[in-house]
Order: C-alpha cells, then structure tokens, then sequence
C-alpha cells in the first residue's frame, strides 16, 4: 500500500524477528528480485543491493483495513474484515444494482485499484468458497457450485500451516481429495483440533453445510469526545459539559446535528456503562444536550471508578446553520422539539405522545398516539363526543332496564345513577375487517343523572342476537 | 372565546379572569364529574397545550378524549405525581406551548405548598396559564392563585330533544382567590353550531334562577 514508491523499486516491509528484521511483505518488483517472504532483510540485501525496507506497521495495516471493511458496505450491507489481509462483502441480492455477478467483480476490482489496492477478488455461496477462490482460484471467480473448490490445493481451506503439512504427509494436496475420503477417519484424526483448525469443519463451512455468518461490526460514531482521567473519579457529572462543548464544536464545523448520543464511561475494573439519550430533531445546541443527562447520571454504578469518559454522538444528521429570528427567538417547532426530547429523556418515550384522530368510528380506536412532532391542525370538536374516555370501558350493573333506552336506574362503583335526560341511541357496528367474529355492536347513549353529570353509556349487543347472552352496559366516557 | 356576564336581577360581582398567566386549580368532585374538565377547556388559550395525567387518574378518571376536545395536545402520561410537576415545570419554559394542564390524584406528598409555589412563579414569570386538576384530594395549602371548586349542574332540556341534555350547566365556586374577589356562580356552556362559538355566560347561583333565566335568552353586555 506504499504509494509513493515506484513500481520498479523493490521494496520490502520489515518486521522483528528472532535475528533481526525479516521481510513482512514486499512489492511485485522486489518478488521478481527473488526476495522471499521470512528471510532476513540482511540477507536479501545480498540477493539485491538496491532493496529498500521500510518498517511494517501492522496496527496501522489493521485500521486501514477496517477503513475498506466500511468502504466496500458499497457493494453489499454486511461486510467484515477476514484475517489480515481479507474482507468479506455480504452481496446476496445486489449483484444486480451493478449489472450482474461479473460486472459486480469488475467493479469492486476497479475501485480498489481505483484506491491504490490490488486485490483479487472472487465470488461464491459460502465465506470458505469465496476466501479459496479468491486466494486460489482463477481471478475473478464466480462461482455457483462449493465443488469448484476440489481442484484447488488443499490451503484453500482457511487452515493453520501445521495442519496443512500434515494433510499433505498424508497426501491430501487437493480439496477434492479431502472430499473423497470418508468422514469417520478424519473425524476421528482430528477430533481434538479447534473448529478454525479443523479440516472436516472448514470443509463443511466451504460446502455450506454448516453455517457461518458474518458478523459485520457497527461503524464507528462520526463525533467522538472523550476525557482521559489520571485518576479514577466517581461522578462524571462535571466532566460533561466540556467533552458536550467538545463535541458540538466538532459536529458545527461539519454542519452536522445528532439525532442520538451515548455517553460511555470505562471502569478501571474492564466495564463499561453506557447512557444513551435521543433528540426529536438534529441538534447541536450545547446547553439543550447537556439538559438530556440530567438525572440520568444517578444510575450509573460508578464500581472503582471511572478514568474514560466518552460521549460519542451515534446518529447525525445534516444541519445548517439557521437564522435566529429577529426578536431573538428560535422558531416554534425547535422549542416544540427540545421539550419532547427534555420529556422522553426523562419520563422515557413511550410517556409522551400526541393524539392523532384515525378514521374509525369506534371511540378507541379514533384517537392514535402518534410522532410529538407532527403538525397536523386538530379536529373540530364534536359536542356528542365526551371530554373523556375510560380506557377501558367499566361495565355497570343495570338494577332498572328500560326496554328502548338506556336504564332508568344503574350502579357504578357502588354508586346508584339514576338517569333523568338521555339522547340517543347511536349505533356503531364493529369493524369486521379488524375485530373478531362475534364481536357485538354497540348502542350509545348520552345520559345525564340526577345531579347533572352527562356520561356516555353503551349497550353492547342486543338480546338475542346471537352472539352471546344479555346485553351488558358500560360507561364508556364523561361529558362536559 | 368571549365571556359574557349576563345582568341578572340579583347583583352578581366581577367574573374573574380565566386567561390570567398563573398557576389555577380546580377541585373535581368526582371521575364521573366532567364539568371541571369542561370549564378548564373553556378557560384555555389556543394553541398547543401540555396535558400531563399521572397513572391514578388515568384510570379513575379516564384520558383527554381527541374528538371531543378538538386541541393541539402534547400528552405526558406519567406514573407518579412528582414526575406530572416536574414536566409540568419544564413544559412552561417553553415558548411553543400556550397552556400547561397537570392532572393529580389525591393528596400525594409530591404537590405540597412548595411545588405548588414553584409552578406559579414560573407561569408568571413565562406569561403562560397553568392549570391543576385535582381530584379525591383535600383543599390543603395550596399556592394557587385562583382556586376553583366546579361540579356538574342539572341542564335545561336540549333544544331539538326535551328529553336530551342541552348545554352543560355548571356550579363554579372560586373559594380562594387572589386576583378577583372570590364568589360562586351558575356557567353555562353554549358551544354553539359546529362546535365553533364558545362562550362561557356566568349568571349569580341563588333560588331566583328560574327568575334569571329570561335574562339569559336577551343575551347580556359583554365584558372580560
């Protein structure tokens, strides 16, 4: 990945060894010199004087790496770094976004070379296939059927060189000669070598008979401030606002806001304790962030200690600039927006909502909880709809029914009602597209008792129609 | 909204100010009682109002119904008392919202003098009305400017049906008061054709109400 050498120069990357650098890694020109992989550097100094060693940093080679791991999400959702010098790119059902599996393999090789990088690349059902073929096989392999594997050496099976020396002692050279044996020897040869090491275990994970997921890591947060501590401490509370100012600065130069942050403080006893907090809009405004974490800080077990403390912002969003208004004042839905997020912070989102009217005609099903932040106009009031609705309905015990009506006399929560004005009834059938069958209608009525107080009670069904006994009452809402 | 003080033969004294941005109560008499509810949806602003109910009055005494109020709402559905005060408190420094409406049951600890004072020093200082609905509780000490006691009141015979109910009649007591002397009144609720006319008429409650009654078909001098 050097690319400021010239292709002609031969060049090795070096790293320790037991007597002095060996060669790590080295470029087309420098194979063609006849350097090896392993020798030491001094030696192949002899081999070609012109030979150039730069140390190999494989730390850096692991970041880098990563770094294509997210970049090559490009091609497939799923993707995850394969040893070293590998990544596997999940692509099922997206060959045909770049004109199909081959033009998919010339593309990714393309764009690598585009960035500097050779690779090579190869396509198969299964993670085993695809590494053998990418290592072994022709370029840019395609392959459709595991058994295209067998004519490759048996080192196209992801196993360590011990084992290989041993499979090819027992003159196992080719994958297809593995295939052929039968299984009860081989388990029974090497039933004590781990699963990454076994042959019979990477030959079925190559054929696909036994699952191997990729488990694709996250990608890193976009914005990330942290706090190194020379001492443990207790309580990151005053921490907080310089590690938010922190992070608001770098998400401003971006023109950036975060929908979610995450504050993880590290124990010196190895654990982390992580609080998350959410906004309804993007925001980068320091004082309303630092706001979201009060009170959630009490329920962190700060152990031993914390000496980490990291607020990383998960999720963002683009974000301009906006124009503070004239009088000073931010604009409605912004001021609308920060107490939702001060409310769910605190009380948790499901407390918060606001109610949408639904088009049905059932009173509990009229009325959703929906998103606190849309900004639809009410519903005109309707003055045969009550004030309030019980959620759910309380059934009351009828002591004088009258045949058409509702009861001239009823008891609820132990209290006699008697009615004395009623308007009614209204008749609202079940949704048979929604309910259940058997479901009984309901007849509404609007009452008002003695004392003046207006209810909304309802007979579900009617006697005798068949689905069930006698009707029951229910006071299903108040009135103004 | 207009509210219309009727000029009926007993002396009736000054309506007090419904809009006034300061902490109000309303004591319902019981969950069945809607008339607290309705006055309180009288008095408020337009605009979008923060609705916070803690979990017992959810359940004793039901939700704010959609259809039937017709408002911008923000509902908090809360468990404890402290927690409806506290984001009634938060709610109220906010500039997007009109009204605060608080909903308590009981006497908890929670909703002492204290609490109570704190919330009608930040909705005068924020120039927002702010209103607790208690029920089943005792009338304790309380820093609430106004104190309303409103209950349901038998209503005149609607007008299509005489056998339906008409329009809401309440019995509204302001006992304690600090802005307008403190009295007891007889509201009627007209909401009028498609729910869009509102107006609250305030008439003296004595014996002489059947006496009152032909003044409030001339329609009164508005005021307030």
């Amino acid at each position: 990945m050097e690319g400021t050498v010239p292709d002609d120069v031969p060049v090795v990357l070096s790293a320790e060894g037991h007597h002095g650098p060996v060669v790590h890694d080295l470029n087309e020109a420098a194979r063609s010199a006849g350097v090896r992989r392993g020798a030491r550097v001094v030696d192949m100094r002899a081999l070609c004087p012109a030979l150039q060693a730069v140390p190999a940093s494989p730390r850096g080679d692991a970041a880098a790496l990563t770094r294509l791991m997210f970049w090559a999400r490009r091609w497939g959702p799923h993707s995850a770094t394969d040893g070293a010098d590998g990544l596997v790119v999940d692509t099922t059902g997206t060959a045909h976004l770049f004109g199909g599996e081959a033009a998919l393999l010339s593309d990714i090789e393309a764009r690598f070379a585009g960035a500097g990088v050779t690779a090579r690349v190869a396509l198969a059902p299964t993670w085993g296939a695809a590494w053998g073929l990418a290592r072994f096989g022709p370029a840019r392999a395609v392959s459709h059927d595991p058994a295209d594997l067998y004519p490759l050496p048996i080192a196209a099976l992801r196993l360590s060189e011990e084992t290989l020396l041993l499979l090819r002692r027992l003159g196992l050279r080719r994958v297809g000669d593995l295939a052929a044996i039968p299984r009860l020897p081989l388990m029974r040869r090497f039933g004590r070598a781990p699963a990454w090491d076994n042959p019979l275990t990477r030959l079925d994970q190559a054929m696909g008979r036994l699952a191997e997921p990729i488990g694709a890591p996250e990608p890193p947060p976009d914005f990330v401030a942290q706090a190194r501590l020379a001492e443990p401490v207790m309580d990151p509370t005053n921490w907080l606002p310089g590690l938010v100012q922190d992070l608001v600065a770098q998400m401003a130069r971006q023109d950036r806001g975060c929908r979610r942050l995450c504050l993880s403080v590290f124990r010196v006893d190895g654990r982390r304790r992580d609080v998350r907090v959410a906004t309804a809009a993007p925001s980068r405004e320091a004082d309303h962030l630092l706001r979201l974490f009060q009170g959630r800080l009490d329920g962190l077990d700060p152990g031993f200690g914390f000496d980490l403390i990291r607020l990383a912002a998960e999720a963002t969003e683009p974000l301009a600039t906006a124009q503070v208004g004239l009088d000073g004042n931010a604009d409605t839905a912004l001021h609308l927006s920060r107490l939702i997020d001060r409310l769910v912070s605190r009380f948790g989102a499901d407390a918060v909502s606001r109610p949408l009217p639904f088009e049905s005609h059932l009173p509990e099903r009229s009325q959703t909880r929906a998103d606190a932040l849309r900004d639809d106009p009410p519903p005109a009031p309707r003055p045969d709809r009550p004030l309030r609705l019980f959620d759910p309905p309380e059934e009351v015990r009828v002591l004088y029914a009258v045949p058409e009506g509702p009861p001239a006399l009823f008891v609820w929560r132990r209290q006699r009602i008697a009615v004395t004005r009623h308007a009614g009834p209204e008749r609202i059938a079940p949704e048979w597209w929604r309910d259940s069958p058997g479901t009984r209608l309901r007849d509404y009525f609007r009452i008002e008792d003695a004392t003046g107080r207006r209810l909304w009670l309802y007979r579900e069904g009617l006697a005798g129609d068949g689905r069930g006994g006698m009707p029951r009452w229910f006071v299903h809402g108040v009135f103004a | 909204m207009s509210v219309h003080v009727l000029r009926p033969l007993a002396p009736i004294r000054q309506v007090p100010d419904l809009r006034a941005a300061t902490l109000a109560e309303i004591s319902c008499a019981s969950s069945l009682d809607g008339a607290g509810t309705g006055f309180l949806m009288a008095a408020l602003p337009e605009g979008p109002v923060l609705w916070a109910q803690d979990r017992l009055t959810r359940r004793e005494a039901g939700v704010p119904f959609l259809p039937g109020l017709g408002r911008w709402l923000l509902r908090a559905d809360l468990s404890r008392p402290a927690d409806v005060l506290t984001a009634m408190e938060d709610a109220l420094a906010c500039p997007a919202i009109s009204a605060v409406v608080g909903e308590i049951w009981g006497d908890p600890a929670a909703l002492d003098f204290t609490a109570t004072r704190r919330l009608a020093m930040r909705a005068e200082a924020a120039g927002r009305p702010c209103w607790l609905l208690r029920r089943a509780g005792s009338a304790n000490a309380s820093a609430a400017r106004m104190r309303w006691r409103v209950t349901a009141f038998p209503s005149d015979a609607g007008q299509d049906d005489p056998a339906a109910p008409g329009d809401p009649l309440w019995r509204v007591e302001l006992f304690r008061s600090r802005l307008s002397p403190p009295g007891e009144w007889l509201v009627r609720h007209e909401c009028g054709e498609d729910g869009t006319a509102h107006r609250l008429c305030f008439s003296a409650l004595a014996a002489d109400r059947a006496v009152a009654e032909p003044a409030a078909a001339d329609g009164g001098d508005s005021s307030g």
